[in-house]
């Protein structure tokens, strides 16, 4: 009895010492958008890299039927970095391998998740929501470049 | 004999086909993840697999399995199973709905998997055919109380025997956890999939998915506890630990095993991080019961092995008796849920879930705890329950003996494989993991394969125990029945009913928390502005 309750103030303890002192918080962003005209108006029409007034950047993108937009995305190493991710048909994942970004994609939502990569390469980018017969082709791929 | 022999029996028939047939859409999965060419090999099939494998697995097999076990519990316990009719009915109706939902899956018009997330549309078939399996256990929960009552009322002032307690948790989390099933199905989803309305919302469908989610792991998780608590110390040749505190383990079983679901949504839009923050903590706390039920089982099996002559820290572990197939069947259980536990705190852990969230991880995870853990305990337990409802001797001891071992190792190449190539990325639910041969997926493949191997000695135990079981029922003479007996308690009971036995009062404590931690992000979900989604069918 005493060794459970220990194990799980030290559990619970670490959990919200992290969540207070360090934000660790799961990407929890309440955000809602029309998915009927999600390729004709808004950002999302035009999914893609914008760079912000602080140097990060911001990732506007659609998860769809088999496909990532854009599929291939180029960010800079060292800075904030935001995905805004909404989907125009069904559930999807966004996932890139390698990271802790792991976001679930739904109709009607925008999902949002803020990182910085440390180092410059290939990343390959996952759907991991079954959507379909074509799920496991569902694929994209971040590029992260040196800073200039 | 024992009463309702032949219902018991109809449901554990049912269950067992259902296993079987789940074992062979699995193994073929395993290695057509290998990439070896396996009949009718294509995605289409491979999702209609998974989720035929999910529906009679995660659904069928245990329900069925459950309710068996319940009649037993009721039957041996109580001395009957009050309205034997009503009794029969519920297993048709289940029987009934699983056929129709397993056609619909086999026709190709409902691979949707078996948590069914809409916007995903299946033929409304599927979903008519789950609710008529709910339905059918919701009688069976009725049956259960029934019979309780009925107990309670011949014998005021006893105290109900451990095993019904535990039953009695098990039937009130069933109805917790499907009363938010009910909204989904009901409410949400068959009225949409009728075209009666053309629109849903996924993230409210997924809250009250994952109401029943949660919840529905207890479901699974209690019965084989119940084993592990009152019939496995016997078998083992010692005594339960105590009483009390088991009865007091169900009853937090009852209080934290719903208001939980949110961990399972970690990465969800439209729910803020607040919610999801609370959810941990109650999540931690069913970590609580668990741990005890670690510690007295294990408490009450040295006592087994102590009682045998074993001596020193380790010498009672030897003594144990490993060739008996229920018991090397639950002990290995235990130590794989051991392993399962460590890797569901992870899980669990709010920040921590991101690295495994849908990752193989998941699956490697869930074979270990439902897969294995309740799945063995359960197949073990048909080889002490058969001889004991039948009088049939099991017709091949000796396959039986090696079954769970086979089925140890098996998981072992299974799962081990699983939760690495998950933490390097690899998603579940994928019909291959080429990914146009990327670097970072071409380092899977070794793990992959792997689990295809540990998947094909799955498979051979599935058989072993499955053909044993047959074999059973179909060839060996009838003999004596063998007493059905429980184990007795170091500690026993004190005579009459304590709070411990209030179910009532315990089961409206867990009503009024899951309104308190559902209640405010269901209300915001709903109230807020929204754009629900037309229904999908890519399949
Ligand atoms: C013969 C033994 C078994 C083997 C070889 C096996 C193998 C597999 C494989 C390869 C998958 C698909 C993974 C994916 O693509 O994500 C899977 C999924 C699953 N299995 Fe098993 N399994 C076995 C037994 C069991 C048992 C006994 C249970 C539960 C009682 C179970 C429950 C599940 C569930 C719930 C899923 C998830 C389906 C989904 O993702 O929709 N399995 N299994
Ligand atoms: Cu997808």
């Amino acid at each position: 009895m005493w060794a459970a309750t220990g194990m799980l103030a030290l559990f619970l303890g670490a959990i919200v010492v992290t969540a207070i002192a360090g934000s660790a918080h799961p990407p929890s962003h309440v955000e809602t958008v029309n998915p009927d005209t999600l390729r004709t108006i808004g950002e999302f029409a035009t999914p893609g890299v914008t760079v912000n007034a602080d140097g990060g950047v911001t990732v506007a993108m659609r998860a769809e039927f088999y496909v990532f937009r854009p599929e291939v995305i180029r960010v800079p190493a060292g800075r904030p970095v935001t995905f805004r991710i909404t989907s125009p048909d069904v559930l999807h994942g966004f996932q890139i391998v390698g990271t802790n970004i792991n976001l679930t994609v739904a109709p009607g939502y925008i999902s949002e998740a803020t990182t910085t990569f440390a180092t410059p390469g290939e990343y390959l980018v996952v759907c991991n929501e079954y959507c379909g017969l074509a799920h496991h082709l569902m694929q994209g791929k971040v590029i992260v470049e040196g800073a200039p | 004999m024992i009463a309702a022999t032949r219902l018991i029996l109809a449901n554990l028939a049912v269950a067992i086909v259902a296993f079987a047939l789940g074992a062979l859409m699995a193994v073929m999965q395993a290695v057509a993840r290998a990439g070896v060419q396996v009949p009718f090999g294509s995605a289409r099939m491979y999702y209609l697999s998974v989720t035929a494998h999910g529906v009679l697995e995660a659904l069928v097999f245990t329900t069925f399995f459950i309710m068996a076990l319940g009649y037993l519990v009721a039957g041996t316990t109580l001395g009957r199973v009050a309205g034997l009719k009503w009794a029969w009915a519920g297993f048709w109706v289940a029987l009934v709905g699983t056929v129709i939902t397993t056609l619909a899956i086999l026709s190709g018009t409902s691979t949707v998997l078996y948590t069914f997330y809409p916007p995903l549309l299946a033929h409304p078939a599927f979903y008519l055919g789950a609710t008529l399996l709910v339905v059918g256990s919701w009688i069976w929960c009725g049956v259960m109380i029934g019979s309780y009552r009925a107990w309670r009322a011949a014998q005021p002032g006893e105290r109900v025997p451990l095993a019904m307690h535990g039953m009695m948790t098990t039937v009130i989390i069933w109805i917790l956890a499907t009363a938010g099933l009910a909204v989904e199905v009901l409410v949400l989803i068959l009225p949409w999939s009728f075209g009666l309305v053309d629109r849903i919302d996924p993230i409210i469908a997924r809250t009250y998915f994952w109401w029943f989610g949660h919840p529905l792991t207890y479901f699974w998780l209690l019965p084989a506890y119940v084993l592990w608590y009152t019939v496995i110390p016997r078998v083992a040749g010692g005594r339960l630990f105590s009483d009390s505190v088991t009865r007091v383990v169900f009853v937090q079983f009852i209080l934290f095993s719903t208001p939980v679901g949110l961990h399972h949504q970690f990465t969800d839009p439209g729910i803020s991080s607040g919610w999801k923050l609370v959810h941990t903590f109650t999540t931690y706390a069913i970590m609580f019961p668990s741990l005890v039920t670690a510690f007295t089982v294990i408490a009450s099996l040295e006592n087994a092995g102590r009682a045998r002559g074993g001596t020193g820290l380790f010498g009672w572990i030897r003594l144990l008796p490993w060739r008996d197939p229920f018991f090397a069947s639950v002990a290995l259980s235990m130590l794989t849920f051991a392993l399962g536990g460590f890797g569901g705190a992870i899980n669990a852990a709010y920040a921590m879930n991101a690295m495994v969230h849908n990752t193989a991880w998941i699956q490697g995870h869930f074979h270990l705890t439902v897969g294995t853990a309740v799945a063995l305990t359960f197949m073990g337990f048909t080889y002490w329950v058969l001889p004991r409802l039948t009088g049939r001797a099991i017709a091949w001891p000796r396959v039986a003996m090696v079954q769970p071992y086979l089925w140890f190792v098996g998981m072992q190449f299974f799962s081990i494989p699983n939760h690495i190539v998950g933490l390097m990325g690899m998603p579940r639910r994928v019909y291959t993991g080429e990914y146009q041969d990327v670097a970072a997926a071409q380092a899977w493949i070794p793990l992959v394969n792997l689990s295809a191997i540990g998947g094909v000695i799955l498979f051979v135990s599935a058989m072993c125990y499955v053909g044993t079981i047959v074999v059973t029922m179909l060839v060996s003479p009838r003999g004596e029945r063998l007493p059905m007996e429980y184990a007795e308690a170091m500690a026993p009971p004190e005579p009459g009913p304590s709070i411990w036995d209030r179910f009532g009062v315990w089961t409206a404590v867990a009503a009024l928390m899951i309104i308190i931690v559902y209640g405010p992000p269901l209300y915001r979900l709903h109230t807020m502005a929204r754009f629900p989604s037309l229904g999908f069918s890519p399949f």
